[in-house]
């Protein structure tokens, strides 16, 4: 029998979905589109001005850092992953799951953590000074962290995770079989690393590092507290600071361009190289045992990794928090924050998720060109900056507010101020643009799981559309759910940019909070804020940690 | 029959993209009625059935289901509001709930007792009351497939529809779900359409068999009267391997290696000759060379060289019940069935 047609509709007529999945993608475009056209706008004095001062530091700055990014996230990526995939040595099991850690680090605490760590009354010149009876600042020479190189090396340590674990995947996906083939024509482990495995996994490699880099243009804390000016840094000062939102917008205009290219060359490199496995027999990854010094220098590089982006930072976050006093850091404040924050995180995962579902659901029902399209659109945010989609949303809903104050005070005689502008409504909003890829990626694949023959059972059995999504769809892609809201949860928890943009006036998450102690150049007081959104950030890397422990899809016959 | 009860399909057709999947098609079922669909792969007969079941919206004809028009006339009553019951073939069961979930998931309308009450006497119907706490996954195929059949009877629907249901068995289990299954639809007195690519499984279950390809139903009628007067050569030949070749009629007679045959039309005509036409006689008119001789247990399958009247020799193949297999080289005197032998005129 054929397969059956993917429902070409004769179940129901539920034109409702395809109204709200267009609208849908609708919303989730209508930022990106709102900055896209202001690269068609006239331009304006201050933009001239812009143009002649900073933009040529703002682009110099943004590839300096995307370079220096791509090639230590590579390098550290590919390597670590090539190591604890390929070779067996003391510790590579555990350093396995452990090189995931530095995820559960948002960059800028990193930022915050090592600028504490290696400053002058931090324990490394501390103990330098008292090594070598150095007197004060005149004796010696010490590297300034807040620098284009101390923000390289800050977002290359939390950000290389990408692609190791899109690397890790992609070894352990290929069959040992061609391996080993090469291997019987004549070539040693290693020229069957650069002439096999690493062509193989090109295309993987190339998606982590497109991920990496579009991390590294949405950065802005750390760019910001390093002086380092980049586009986010000059969408926020020239929004807040000089109140120009068309200067912002255009600014993320041309951010959204380099986000384009990226995007762009990631396809490219996908669509060159459609390799398949030419073997569907998978055996165990035969590991190449490392002994003496070998081991000992495959240990520390790749424990190197998981030591400054996450032990060392967190350990420092840990001081803090004690120096403090843990009574003076979890007190008063911080359960306010941790609410803000909890709750925000909590609506945002529920929104994208309920979203996605519809989404997802939607494309089902109309398998066609227009709505696969629109879902595609929706995604998009996943690779715009948080900042670009602040002022996206802020401007529309600016003029939106105007106008309907205008009316409601032209009715009533009584102005209503501004309904939408600087609401948590416009930040969920935000959120769920951002985020919304993450969980509609989780969801779709799940829903893969409701073959058309159990969705064709539930209609006959007497459920119509939005029934038989209930009865049937979300009962079984539970698990999947509950994990897409928390994957989204936790970004909204690490999410800066766009909440110091958008919140409403006096409204302080975590995130922000450590972001303005740490700007009053209070580390200390960072510490129980920073420490926090760390831990909950833990808790989907040691998911997905469990996962790569349990399930070893290279190795099971 | 009267068209006011049962299933009433009326010159259906559908088309996925350019292709045309189901060309005219007609069919009707009165209650209590079970109607096979037969064809070979690709024949448009899943896709007839996912029209009965309002799984599809047919591009053209009508369906009505006790009377009432449930697709065309620009009507298209969705799945869920048609009252059918659907066995599918990969039985489709909902992971999530326990088997008595299964069976209740349909008749969730009723109040819990009788909801209760209602599944587990279909569960007790088809002997699986005593795993109503079971998951689907701890299930064997077989039982999958009577929760599946006792989920889709459960709301006491017109009309069953059976995709294919018993093709994820193995051939002994089969027969015996096949049975069972049976006498449960029959029992419930519904009114059945079903697909399936056996013939014998047709054969077994229909009180008629709609035998389809390339979209078209090439003949509609009881099982007997498809084995034994066929409408064409491809009803003829789907029943088995059949031996096939083509004559010109003289004076209203054929001449065949397997005897002379009526025959009113002019022109090149196909005959073919089911295996088991012929049979071993020691007075048989006809003499056959044997090539090979196999034993198939109840049956031996021979391959044989006979002369034939128009020149020249023509291998056959039989299929026979003889005592002692004949050797290979031997030669045999065979009688032949005419009512086994069809002439059709060549298109």
């Amino acid at each position: 029998m054929p397969p059956y047609p993917q429902n070409k509709n004769g179940l129901s007529a539920p034109w409702p979905w395809l109204v709200t999945v267009l609208a849908l993608a609708g919303l989730a475009a209508l930022p990106v589109l709102v900055v896209a056209t202001n690269l068609l706008v006239p331009s304006q004095g201050t933009w001239s001005h812009l143009a002649d001062t900073v933009l040529g530091d703002y682009v110099a700055n943004s590839l300096a850092l995307m370079g220096g990014v791509g090639l230590g996230v590579t390098l550290g990526g590919v390597g670590t992953a090539w190591l604890v995939t390929m070779c067996r040595f003391p510790g590579s099991r555990p350093l396995e799951w452990a090189l995931l850690l530095p995820m559960a680090m948002p960059a800028y605490v990193v930022a915050y953590a090592y600028t504490g760590f290696l400053d002058y009354a931090g324990p490394v010149q501390t103990a330098l000074r008292a090594l070598f009876g150095w007197q004060s600042m005149r004796d010696y020479w010490f590297p300034d962290i807040r620098s284009l190189g101390g923000a390289i090396a800050v977002l290359v340590m939390v950000l290389y995770p990408y692609v190791y674990m899109l690397a890790r995947a992609a070894f352990l996906e290929q069959s040992v079989c061609v391996l080993e083939a090469s291997r019987t024509l004549g070539r040693g482990p290693w020229r069957s690393f650069f002439g096999i495995a690493l062509p193989l996994a090109r295309a993987s490699i190339i998606t982590g590092l497109a991920l990496a880099l579009m991390e590294t243009l949405n950065d802005f804390g750390t760019v910001q507290f390093f002086a380092v000016d980049t586009f986010t840094t000059g969408i926020y000062r020239t929004w807040l600071g000089l109140g120009k939102p068309a200067v912002a917008a255009q600014l993320g205009a041309v951010l959204m361009i380099f986000v384009a290219v990226l995007i762009a060359l990631e396809r490219l490199s996908r669509g060159g190289a459609k390799s398949h496995h030419t073997t569907t027999r998978y055996r165990r990854l035969p590991r190449i045992p490392l002994t003496g010094g070998r081991a000992v220098l495959a240990l520390l590089f790749c424990a190197l990794p998981v030591a400054l982006g996450f032990v060392v930072p967190a350990a420092m976050l840990a001081a803090w928090t004690i120096e403090v006093g843990l009574a003076q850091s979890f007190g008063g404040d911080f359960l306010h924050l941790a609410k803000n924050s909890l709750l925000l995180a909590l609506v945002a995962g529920l929104a994208a998720v309920a979203v996605a579902v519809v989404l997802a659901y939607a494309q089902r029902l109309h398998p066609r060109p227009l709505v696969r399209l629109a879902v595609r659109v929706a995604s998009l945010g996943y690779a715009i900056p948080g900042s670009v989609i602040a002022v996206g949303i802020m401007v529309p809903l600016i003029a939106l507010d105007r106008s309907v104050a205008r009316t409601i005070e032209s009715w009533t005689g009584m102005s209503p101020g501004l309904l939408l502008t600087g609401t948590v409504f416009a930040l969920v909003y935000a959120y769920m643009v951002r985020f919304l890829a993450v969980s509609a990626g989780s969801v779709e694949a799940s829903l893969a799981k409701v073959t058309p023959s159990l969705e064709a059972a539930a209609r006959t059995l007497g459920c119509g559309t939005v029934a038989a999504l209930k009865r049937v769809h979300l009962p079984m892609i539970k698990g999947s759910l509950l994990s897409a809201i928390l994957l989204v949860f936790v970004d909204v928890m690490k999410e800066l940019p766009a909440t110091l943009i958008m919140r409403p006036f006096n409204f302080d998450t975590l995130a922000t909070r450590t972001f303005t102690f740490a700007s009053d150049e209070r580390l200390a007081s960072a510490g129980a804020p920073a420490l926090a959104i760390v831990l909950v950030g833990l808790i989907p890397v040691l998911l997905l940690s469990r996962a790569i422990a349990k399930s070893r899809p290279g190795e099971s016959e | 029959m009267s068209p006011q009860t049962g299933l009433s399909m009326q010159g259906i057709s559908h088309h996925f993209g350019k292709m045309r999947v189901v060309d005219d098609v007609s069919l009707n079922i009165a209650p209590g009625e079970l109607v096979c669909l037969l064809g070979p792969s690709g024949c448009g007969k899943t896709t007839t059935l996912r029209i009965a079941a309002g799984l599809e919206a047919p591009d053209a004809g009508t369906v009505s289901l006790n009377g009432a028009v449930v697709s065309g006339n620009g009507i298209h009553l969705p799945p869920e509001r048609r009252h059918v019951g659907f066995l599918f073939q990969d039985y489709a069961l909902f992971p999530h709930l326990r088997v008595l979930g299964n069976v209740e998931f349909g008749i969730d309308s009723l109040r819990p007792a009788d909801r209760h009450a209602r599944a587990m006497e279909m569960l007790e119907q088809v002997g699986m009351a005593d795993y109503a706490g079971s998951w689907p996954h701890q299930l064997s195929g077989g039982q999958q497939q009577r929760v599946a059949l006792a989920r889709a009877l459960a709301p006491s629907p017109a009309l069953m529809l059976l995709d294919e249901p018993f093709s994820g068995l193995d051939k002994r289990l089969r027969d015996l779900v096949r049975d069972e299954t049976l006498q449960v639809l029959k029992r419930n007195k519904v009114a059945t359409l079903m697909v399936t690519h056996d013939p014998e499984e047709a054969m077994f279950m229909a009180d008629r068999v709609a035998v389809m390809r390339q979209g078209q139903v090439m003949q509609f009628d009881r099982p007997e009267v498809l084995y034994n007067s066929p409408a064409d050569p491809f009803v003829a030949a789907f029943f088995g391997e059949v031996n096939q070749w083509h004559a010109r009629p003289q004076g209203g007679m054929i001449r065949s290696p397997l005897g002379d045959f009526a025959c009113s039309h002019d022109g090149e005509c196909d005959v073919l000759a089911r295996p088991e036409a012929v049979r071993m006689e020691s007075d048989g008119a006809i003499v056959a060379r044997v090539l090979t001789a196999r034993p198939l247990g109840p049956v031996s399958l021979l391959h044989l060289l006979v002369a034939d009247p128009n020149g020249g020799n023509l291998e056959i193949r039989a299929r026979l019940a003889c005592r002692s297999l004949p050797a290979e080289g031997e030669i045999i005197r065979l009688a032949v069935d005419p009512t086994q032998v069809f002439v059709y005129p060549r298109a």
